[in-house]
């Protein structure tokens, strides 16, 4: 009875949080069953989602990272839409677009190390300087494109364009890239060394050092994570539209901060969850075309994303206090 | 014999406050070294320069007789060297045996993780060590567990790496009697097992019923160093150290 019970509570304790998502995920579904069962039922709505969804996911995934190691990062809004312009630019120069993907997320991955380095080193205060970064590379990208957006149609007729954002029996490909991408990321936090060491720093910084973990390195890997993940969102994005244009990014920047706490990722560090993270950006995109689509004004959207993330708070308080 | 680790006139520096001055300190295979001295003394610095915490500003360290450069934490615990620090050292959200493994995971080719059999060292160790609620096993979260409890973990984690030297920073504090006696027997278990333990303690009791050395340290200096035979009770090494301190 006893083994059983702590069985039980063990298994709450590491799956509580994304049990929680996953409910709320449930009860909205109900809700705009309820609401607006023929709307729910036509499949243009869960359409559009799919379409929504992956960038969201490349863009949550790696911020569950970056929180759980005790950080956050805004800038990410602004990677995404840097690695976009260095990708667009280069593809309407003519160089080959894998290229072009591989120089796009490598750019990603420099900003996140560059971000993370000077926070790390400079010992920065990780919101106030990534809100810094946000607004800095902001205005690189409106400078160096001169506000102008680029249009890559050509991109169309390269072998990683079907093979990327391309139909696949009805279904964009980009779905079958971010579900390879939550499979990865499942693993890589819960049984590789890199999110284990992540959930020690995230947890106790002064431990982690102490049991020889090298708590900088750590961080700043979990920062060109999240890089690496705006800039595919970025480029898929990108490719999905055939245009580069110098503001995109900005509007997922709360959106992405949103999933990860729907998603039941506690804001103090050391605890994570990656099945939690893709039922909050599906609580996210759902909310943000599902209230339209039932035919309520897109006013609600706002009130309903504000609901749902104090709900997510409260959520994490009940499901107890940070153990110390 | 064999030195496992040797400190030659290390010294520390903090801004403008030396920490450590020009201390040295050699633990030998089978011996059990106590570490006294005031607060303030520098214990902690000494140990944390030990381990690897801090690298040392001036002075060399030396494993097994070999000079070793750019000293850190992965690099002592590399060397055999584990350490139960005050703190305990643990991160209270996450698992028991993620705590035991802690920087030193068992892996797969590509740094996965080898989590079946970590689960069945640690339940292992856990019993080994003795906890006693049923409640308990190796993914039930650190934050759930007493002050002993946790220094059991941190015990365990010292026991699994079999270390050649195991450093206990105040290990008996806030114990029970109980408690601190299973401390006792992990040394002399140890120390049978002809490895070492530098055991530091505030309670000079402790320190002397435990030791077969005593290093005396003040305002981050060695000031003396003695054996058991050199004194027969506690009062005598209490009366000694105050005498060295005084006169330093």
């Amino acid at each position: 009875m006893s083994k059983n019970n702590s069985y039980l509570s063990n298994y709450f304790h590491r799956n509580g949080r994304a049990l929680g998502s996953i409910g709320y995920f449930v009860l909205l579904m109900v809700i705009f069953l309820i609401g607006a069962p023929e709307a729910w039922i036509r499949p243009n709505l869960h359409q559009s989602v799919f379409v929504m969804m992956p960038t969201l996911i490349f863009l949550t995934i790696p911020l569950v990272f970056l929180v759980a190691s005790g950080e956050i990062d805004l800038s990410f809004a602004s990677t995404y839409a840097v690695a976009a312009y260095i990708f667009a630019l280069l593809v309407k120069n003519g160089v080959d677009p894998a290229i072009c993907l591989v120089l796009g997320i490598f750019t990603g991955a420099a900003i996140g190390a560059l971000v993370g380095t000077l926070i790390v080193v400079f010992r920065l205060s990780s919101l106030v300087a990534s809100l810094g970064v946000l607004f800095l590379l902001r205005g690189v990208i409106l400078l160096l494109s001169n506000s102008r957006s680029i249009t890559i149609m050509e991109v169309e007729n390269h072998w990683i364009y079907p093979l990327l954002v391309g139909n696949f029996y009805g279904f964009p490909m980009q779905i079958f890239w971010a579900a390879i991408f939550v499979i990865f990321c499942y693993y890589f936090f819960n049984k590789h060394v890199f999110g284990i060491h992540i959930q020690h720093v995230g947890d106790n910084s002064v431990s982690a050092e102490q049991m020889g973990i090298n708590v900088n390195a750590v961080k700043i890997k979990a920062f060109m994570f999240v890089g690496v993940g705006a800039a595919i969102g970025g480029i898929f994005t990108t490719m999905i539209t055939y245009t580069f244009f110098p503001t995109q990014g900005f509007g997922y920047l709360l959106l992405a901060l949103a999933a990860v706490f729907v998603g039941g990722t506690p804001y103090w560090g050391g605890l994570g969850t990656i099945i939690g993270a893709v039922f909050g950006v599906g609580i996210i995109a759902y909310m943000e075309i599902g209230i339209i689509a039932i035919g309520w004004s897109g006013e609600w959207r706002q009130f309903f994303n504000g609901l749902i993330i104090l709900l997510a708070l409260l959520g994490h308080r009940l499901h107890g206090e940070r153990v110390r | 014999m064999e030195n496992i680790i040797e400190l030659d006139n290390v010294t520390k520096r903090f801004g403008g406050i030396t920490a450590l001055n020009k201390a040295s300190l050699k633990v030998t295979r089978g011996e059990v070294v106590g570490l006294i001295g005031d607060n303030g003394a520098g214990k902690s610095t000494l140990i944390k320069t030990l381990v690897g915490v801090y690298s040392p500003d001036e002075g060399d360290i030396l494993i097994r007789g070999k000079k070793v450069n750019a000293w850190n934490a992965l690099k002592a615990r590399e060397s055999g060297i584990e350490t139960v620090f005050q703190d305990r050292a643990l991160t209270p959200q996450q698992s028991i045996v993620k705590n035991i493994f802690m920087g030193k995971e068992l892996r797969y080719p590509f740094g996965f993780i080898k989590e079946k059999e970590q689960i069945f060292e640690a339940n292992r160790l856990i019993r080994e060590i003795g906890f006693t609620s049923k409640l308990i096993n190796a993914e039930s979260p650190v934050g759930n567990l007493s002050g002993g409890e946790r220094q059991g973990v941190a015990i365990a984690r010292a026991i699994y790496n079999k270390a050649e030297l195991i450093v206990l920073d105040e290990p008996t504090n806030n114990l029970s009697l109980n408690e601190t006696q299973k401390v006792f027997d992990f040394v002399l278990n140890v120390k049978k097992s002809n490895r070492s333990v530098l055991f530091i303690g505030h309670n000079i009791y402790h320190v002397y019923d435990i030791s077969d050395r005593f290093v005396i340290l003040d305002r981050g200096e060695v000031v003396h160093q003695l054996n058991k035979n050199d004194v027969s009770t506690p009062e005598e090494l209490m009366k000694i150290m105050r005498e060295t301190i005084k006169a330093h």
